[in-house]
């Protein structure tokens, strides 16, 4: 069933899609790199804590996935989470507040970078444990079926998670029963330090759900229109036909695994980072806008603009947020508050 | 009042449940068409069509997170462990997963989830499927966790479970499936966290839950026959934990003895020793004590068997010695 998508999506795509919604992509992958840039910065300032994940190089995945999504759609996706909140509408003050362990943060400075949650735009998560989350998605999509509505859920998750577990015991549940549930691994080729072919006995990911009998497809996670393509179409089927999709976005990611790291470290070369880096999503896409007339050079540099002020109304939104108070230590532990334990407010 | 079965009660409570709220399924391994690896699910097929009571491959973690993220969505799903022993492959999605969400998602995301099935040894199954586990969950902060002993008990504390907005762990005693129990035939409910005082007695206070409340209640029988009265708390739920009962028996009694299936090191038992100590000290005229299983894995062998798990003989002996009779 593994199909790939082939370059027609382009100009299929560039016909089709209205021009708000094509500068509105190259918006939020502007808007998803400055923010994380200035992550990077804050890290290094230590206003971020903890491990902090970026997701630079990846851009072209989130914003082609998610463009295909109703808002009430739900996602779940790994600790690599910042973009996709962004992208799927969670203020970027808040998600910044959440990053610096704020109150005003999504996850009321309870969850940082690797737990980003955001109910109302239908972020059910960044969740830590590598292939975890993927049964908790799985049962999204089963009570999507249980209550009769046709919401998706889309799950994001790393190529070494395919070798979890979780991961082949949801697909078979979400093939047997027929879940409206999506499954998009994102193969940046390493976990941590890893690389796909050091981890995994077959390199093709996509071929992995020929065993459950699940709808595959493969696609150049660097462009961000064949995504849309291809993430576009599962999304139908889903809705239609209830047939789950496991998609393979292959991409890149130019950073280390997570602030701690290098960018290259021991397991990938210089030499391969740089050459990767000359694929990169946003600059890629950004040609074929051009090439179309949808956009020009000031153009580009208006919407850089607007993601630069956002950034920075992001932070100044971080650092006017209180501290959690020490009240907040024993919130949110249980639903029905007893003992010490109690509910936050609102 | 009708006399019905600790399994009959489960059902009964499961079936109520099922009837009362839409958002209510059973999902686990051969809970459908087989009826339940223990019969707890007798008939729900039937009844509620296989939307709501839901067969699975036999895939612990995978399962136990489907229900966690249908709970994400409002669902109510119980999840039948066949055993306990079972959980161990489910348990990242229950500790990282169901514990956790409400509090790292800053208060978005309950989990109204029960787990529940059979735990404890039963007769010969060996260490793999002889192990009581309540006290690994209830060390975790965000589940709450139940260990009902008796029909009656169990009944009311399901609903009650089912009915709650956090995970719940729910301990069923492997061997009491068959005992039997008055069980009402009117709709009620027991609240998670509220003790009951199964035995009343001025000499000694047993703390014992699940099966082992049968065991010391056996011990305080033949114990009252030599003129010794043992009163009996069964705490019910392990988390939270109704401490004041307990307290409040050992003011009367001043000695105290705690009966667990589990093994003893870092065992549940060893908390509650402590809550003793730090709230009843002036009170006590002995040292806790406590009955355990012992620090092996269960072996297969009956005589082994049988010294491996704590008895009424066993119990008869920590309270003469809490007396100083021995
Ligand atoms: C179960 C588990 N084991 C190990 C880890 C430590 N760890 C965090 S990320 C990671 C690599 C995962 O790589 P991948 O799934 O490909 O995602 P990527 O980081 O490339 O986005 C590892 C080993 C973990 N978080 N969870």
């Amino acid at each position: 069933m593994a199909a790939t998508t082939t370059p027609d999506h382009i100009s299929r795509q560039l016909g089709s899609t209205p021009k708000a919604t094509l500068l509105d992509m190259l918006a939020k992958m502007l808007l998803g790199r400055r923010f994380e840039e200035k992550c990077a910065e804050m890290y290094a300032l230590q206003n971020i804590g903890g491990f902090c994940h970026l997701y630079i190089g990846q851009e072209a995945v989130a914003v082609g996935a998610l463009s295909t999504l109703r808002p009430d759609d739900a996602i779940f996706t790994s600790y690599r989470d910042h973009v996709h909140a962004i992208v799927k509408g969670c203020d970027p003050g808040r998600v910044m507040a959440e990053l610096f362990g704020r109150r005003d943060g999504v996850s009321k400075g309870k969850g940082g970078s690797m737990h980003l949650f955001d109910r109302q735009v239908g972020l059910y998560g960044g969740h830590a444990i590598v292939g975890g989350h993927i049964p908790l998605a799985t049962g999204v999509a089963f009570a999507s079926k249980y209550q009769q509505t046709d919401r998706v859920t889309l799950c994001f998750f790393g190529e070494a998670a395919v070798n979890i577990g979780a991961f082949h015991e949801s697909l078979n549940m979400a093939a047997l029963w027929k879940l409206p549930c999506i499954y998009i691994v994102e193969n940046n080729r390493y976990g941590m330090g890893t690389s796909i072919e050091r981890a995994s006995a077959i390199y093709d990911v996509a071929a992995r759900a020929s065993a459950y009998d699940m709808a595959s497809e493969t696609v150049d996670g660097m462009d961000v229109l064949a995504v849309r393509d291809c993430v576009g179409r599962a999304v139908e089927r889903v809705r239609s036909e209830h047939a789950p999709t496991l998609i393979e976005a292959r991409c890149y990611r130019f950073m280390g695994h997570s602030m701690s790291d290098p960018v290259h470290g021991h397991y990938r070369t210089k030499e391969e980072v740089e050459e990767q880096k000359l694929q990169d999503p946003i600059k890629a896409y950004f040609g074929r806008l051009l090439a179309a007339g949808l956009i020009d050079q000031n153009g580009l540099l208006e919407l850089d603009r607007e993601a630069r002020e956002t950034v920075e109304r992001a932070i100044r939104f971080a650092e006017a947020s209180p501290e959690p108070s020490a009240d907040d230590l024993y919130a949110d532990v249980y639903a029905e508050p007893y003992g010490p334990f109690r509910k936050s407010e609102a | 009042m009708p006399l019905i079965t600790y399994r009959d009660a489960l059902n009964q409570a499961l079936r109520e449940e099922l009837r009362r709220d839409p958002n209510v399924f059973l999902m686990g391994e051969e809970v459908g068409v087989y009826q339940g690896a223990y019969k707890v699910s007798k008939d729900l097929l039937q009844e509620f069509g296989e939307r709501r009571i839901i067969d699975t491959p036999i895939t612990e973690e995978g399962f136990t997170g489907v229900g966690i993220g249908a709970a994400m969505v409002g669902l109510r799903p119980v999840i039948e462990m066949m055993t306990w022993n079972f959980s161990l492959l489910a348990m990242d999605q229950i500790i990282n997963g169901a514990a956790k969400l409400l509090y790292m998602s800053g208060g978005q995301f309950s989990i109204p989830i029960v787990v529940r099935g059979p735990g404890g040894a039963a007769h010969q199954l060996a260490a793999q499927h002889s192990q009581s586990i309540e006290s690994w969950y209830a060390h975790v902060p965000g589940l709450k966790v139940v260990a009902p002993s008796t029909p009656y008990d169990a009944k009311g504390l399901l609903k009650s479970a089912i009915r709650d907005n956090d995970p719940v762990i729910f301990f069923e005693g492997e061997t009491l499936y068959g005992s039997k129990g008055e069980v009402p035939a009117e709709e009620y409910t027991i609240p998670i966290g509220v003790a009951d005082i199964k035995r009343q007695g001025t000499d000694v206070t047993l703390v014992a839950w699940s099966k082992m409340v049968m065991v010391a209640m056996k011990a305080a029988e033949q114990l009252a026959a030599e003129g010794i009265s043992c009163e009996i708390v069964d705490p019910r739920s392990l988390r939270p934990f109704d401490n004041a009962p307990i307290l409040a028996s050992i003011a009367k009694t001043n000695r105290c003895v705690i009966v667990e299936e589990g093994w003893p090191y870092a065992g549940l038992g060893a908390q509650i020793a402590y809550q003793i100590q730090q709230s009843a000290f002036d009170d006590l005229d002995a040292p806790v004590t406590r009955v355990t299983g012992a620090d092996v894995p269960m072996p297969y062998a009956r005589n082994l068997e049988h010294l491996a798990m704590p008895s009424p003989a066993s119990v008869v002996a920590a309270v003469r010695e809490v007396l100083y009779r021995s």
